[in-house]
């Protein structure tokens, strides 16, 4: 039974390789490279690699990534005093930032406050829209049309939001994320705490509805097509051309399990809405937040989405604590004790709860530092106490 | 009614896993089985305990209602009704919902001579949903681990449930689990631009073929993998995201409880060149 799962290919047809679709007006730059056949690559997929066309916007592109991506490189290095053990060992540390607060939108700030972010975000930005151009001249070129150079720009949306059109509304290069491993991860962790919760941002959940949306319109649309490609399910154009048997029973499927189904063609128009939505609702969400609100919490009550008082919803317990072999609990609470009081003096008391957990730590600096939230969680369990 | 111009010659008799043919109908455009019957079972249960819920809940504000897990103080006992019961119950029903939902699909591929590829790839699902309410709490010891039922309180439980690892951004597992997200919707991008654009070309034009597709990537990045392979990695990518992202919370807390910032110091600290 299994051989008909379409899980990976099990006989290989190898014939001449296909050369692509001629194209006239290719005469100054040619297909180069291969093709090849590759055993392994052709279990899953098409086994042939190559050819690829150059031209001169691929080649445009590919030169402006690699200059922006070697200043990077560069910085880096420069951080770990040029030393490669250190680069390769401390690598998820290492960032290029980008410049300094009071630098504001200077066109060139001080090279190593912010400089060399400016002009390797310029070159990385100048490689995407150019692998755009490229994206878009060769659908033309095919007489396909545009949807997926219009999915790619939807992406570069968000990319410019977090780059370019946010920090200039801001009034700081500053307010851009950073080239680097953990320090993008910082800045992500930190514009949601300095902005009062974004996960109280609609067009956050908004986003993420899409992007999860996408993954399961994936794993359903990926597996009703390998489960009809005994039927010939994968030639989708066909099957949009002259419906068969495998999009009947593809559509049948759904529709009997969840009383809807989409037709060969219109499954594609919601795989490319929703994976356009992504990013384009996304990038609403990030514009808006610091411009035109705030502080997500305050939005939040003020909008009915989050309670004024956060009693309403549980206290989150300390699931770093397991259960596991402690003594049934007494019917009463515990009556805490006392600590004993130290030797010395200890930290500085911890500063006072928030009056909602979503709220920051005032000042919260954009930077890169690591930042958890002030409060914790707001009381204490009991297990805790007990421990 | 309901029925589609070519559906009637394929609703035939057989298939089912139980049952027989005593639930072997249809209502509507809708399969019922054995396990329909479960999963209405379920699903009204479950929804009527949620609507209960809410009124016995402060609020009617469809944003704020929430249905709680009960203290961790019941560990992995039933809690009353009113303190987490409810939750419980729930829980259970939407178990049984998710996996006789999984069991209809098998039932529906088997009248339909399809692989069981969908009802696999809504297992991995109830996976991610099992790993974060049953098995995560049954790890730790207390049902009350599991997250809220609210459209926001559930986002109140990941935003301090992320913090007690001190930022859970760094946590190796969600990023393999975000990567998976990411390049399942990248690829979707790709794969659903490809075929619209194959089949609605420049105007004037005739409908492209596959050829045209593989030539628009073997042209733009050296390589198209073709109409079979880009729904074998699709689906491939698209099932890693969900059990990453399960795997990902299975290890914070049951297995490891520290800070994941401090997890990564092992960098820095061990090896012939630690310590500098």
């Amino acid at each position: 039974m299994t051989q008909y799962q379409h899980i990976f290919t099990r006989i290989q047809v190898a014939g001449p390789p296909e050369a692509g679709v001629e194209i006239p007006e290719d005469a100054a730059f040619e297909r180069k490279g291969g093709p090849r056949l590759s055993y392994w690559i052709g279990k899953i997929g098409n086994a042939q690699l190559g050819p690829i066309y150059l031209g001169f916007w691929g080649v445009t592109s590919i030169i402006a990534f690699a200059i922006g991506f070697t200043i990077i490189g560069l910085n880096m290095a420069a951080d770990v005093n040029w030393n490669p053990i250190r680069f390769v060992r401390e690598l998820v540390w290492l960032s290029l930032d980008p410049p300094l607060e009071e630098h504001g939108l200077a066109i060139l700030p001080p090279l190593r406050e912010g400089g060399w972010w400016l002009i390797a975000g310029f070159f990385i930005t100048l490689s995407i829209l150019l692998w755009w151009v490229r994206m878009y001249r060769r659908a033309v070129s095919l007489g396909l049309g545009l949807h997926v150079c219009w999915a790619f720009a939807a992406a570069i949306w968000l990319f410019l939001v977090l780059g370019f059109i946010r920090p200039i509304f801001m009034g700081s290069w500053h307010h851009a994320v950073p080239f680097g491993i953990f320090s993008h991860l910082d800045w992500t962790n930190n514009f949601s705490l300095e902005w009062g919760n974004i996960f109280w941002n609609p067009f956050h959940a908004l986003s993420i509805v899409f992007l999860y949306g996408s993954v399961l319109l994936f794993a359903m649309h990926g597996a009703t097509i390998l489960a009809v490609a005994r039927y010939g399910g994968e030639r989708e154009i066909e099957q949009i051309a002259d419906r068969g048997t495998a999009s009947e029973r593809a559509a049948l499927f759904w529709r009997w399990t969840m009383g809807f189904n989409a037709s060969m063609e219109s499954i594609h128009r919601w795989a490319w809405w929703f994976a356009m939505l992504t990013t384009l609702t996304g990038g609403i969400g990030i514009l808006i937040t610091g411009t035109v609100v705030e502080d997500w919490t305050e939005w939040g009550i003020k909008h009915g989405i989050v309670p004024a008082d956060f009693s309403m919803w549980p206290d989150t317990p300390d699931s770093t604590v397991s259960s596991w072999g402690l003594e049934p609990e007494p019917a009463v609470a515990p009556i805490p004790v006392e600590p004993a009081a130290p030797a010395t003096p200890a930290e500085p008391a911890a500063p006072a709860e928030p009056a909602t957990p979503a709220a920051p730590a005032a000042g919260t600096d954009t930077g890169t530092d690591t930042m958890a939230p002030a409060g914790e969680n707001a009381a204490p369990t009991t297990t805790e106490q007990q421990q | 009614m309901a029925l589609l111009s070519f559906e009637r010659k394929y609703r035939v008799r057989g298939g089912t896993l139980i049952g027989g043919d005593l639930f072997d109908f249809w209502v509507g455009p809708f399969y019922v089985g054995f396990f329909g019957i479960v999963t209405v079972f379920c699903a009204l249960f479950g929804t009527a305990l949620i609507i209960f819920g809410a009124a016995l809940g402060p609020t009617w504000n469809i944003w704020l209602i929430s249905i709680n897990p009960p203290s961790i103080d019941y560990k992995l006992g039933l809690a009353p009704l009113r303190e987490g019961g409810l939750w419980q119950f729930i829980t259970i029903f939407a178990m049984g919902a998710f996996i006789s939902w999984a069991l209809r699909e098998v039932e529906i591929c088997r009248k339909l001579g399809m692989g069981y590829h969908v009802p696999f790839a809504f297992g991995v699902a109830i996976f991610a949903f099992a790993a974060l309410n049953v098995i995560r709490p049954f790890m730790l010891g207390a049902w009350g681990h599991g997250f809220p039922y609210g459209i926001y309180s559930h986002l109140n439980w990941v935003w301090f449930t992320g913090y007690q690892y001190e930022n859970f951004h760094y946590n190796p597992v969600h990023w393999v689990a975000i990567t998976f997200f990411f390049t399942t919707t990248f690829a979707l991008a790709l794969h659903g631009g490809m075929v619209l654009s194959a089949v609605n070309p420049q105007k004037g034009q005739a409908i492209k073929t596959p050829e045209h597709e593989d030539t628009y990537f073997r042209d733009t990045i050296g390589y198209s993998i073709g109409t079979l392979g880009i729904h074998r990695l699709g689906l491939f990518l698209a099932l890693n995201a969900g059990f990453w992202a399960g795997i990902g919370m299975l290890v914070s807390g049951p297995i490891y409880a520290g800070s994941w910032v401090e997890w990564w110091e092992f960098l820095r600290v061990t090896g012939p060149m630690g310590g500098n």
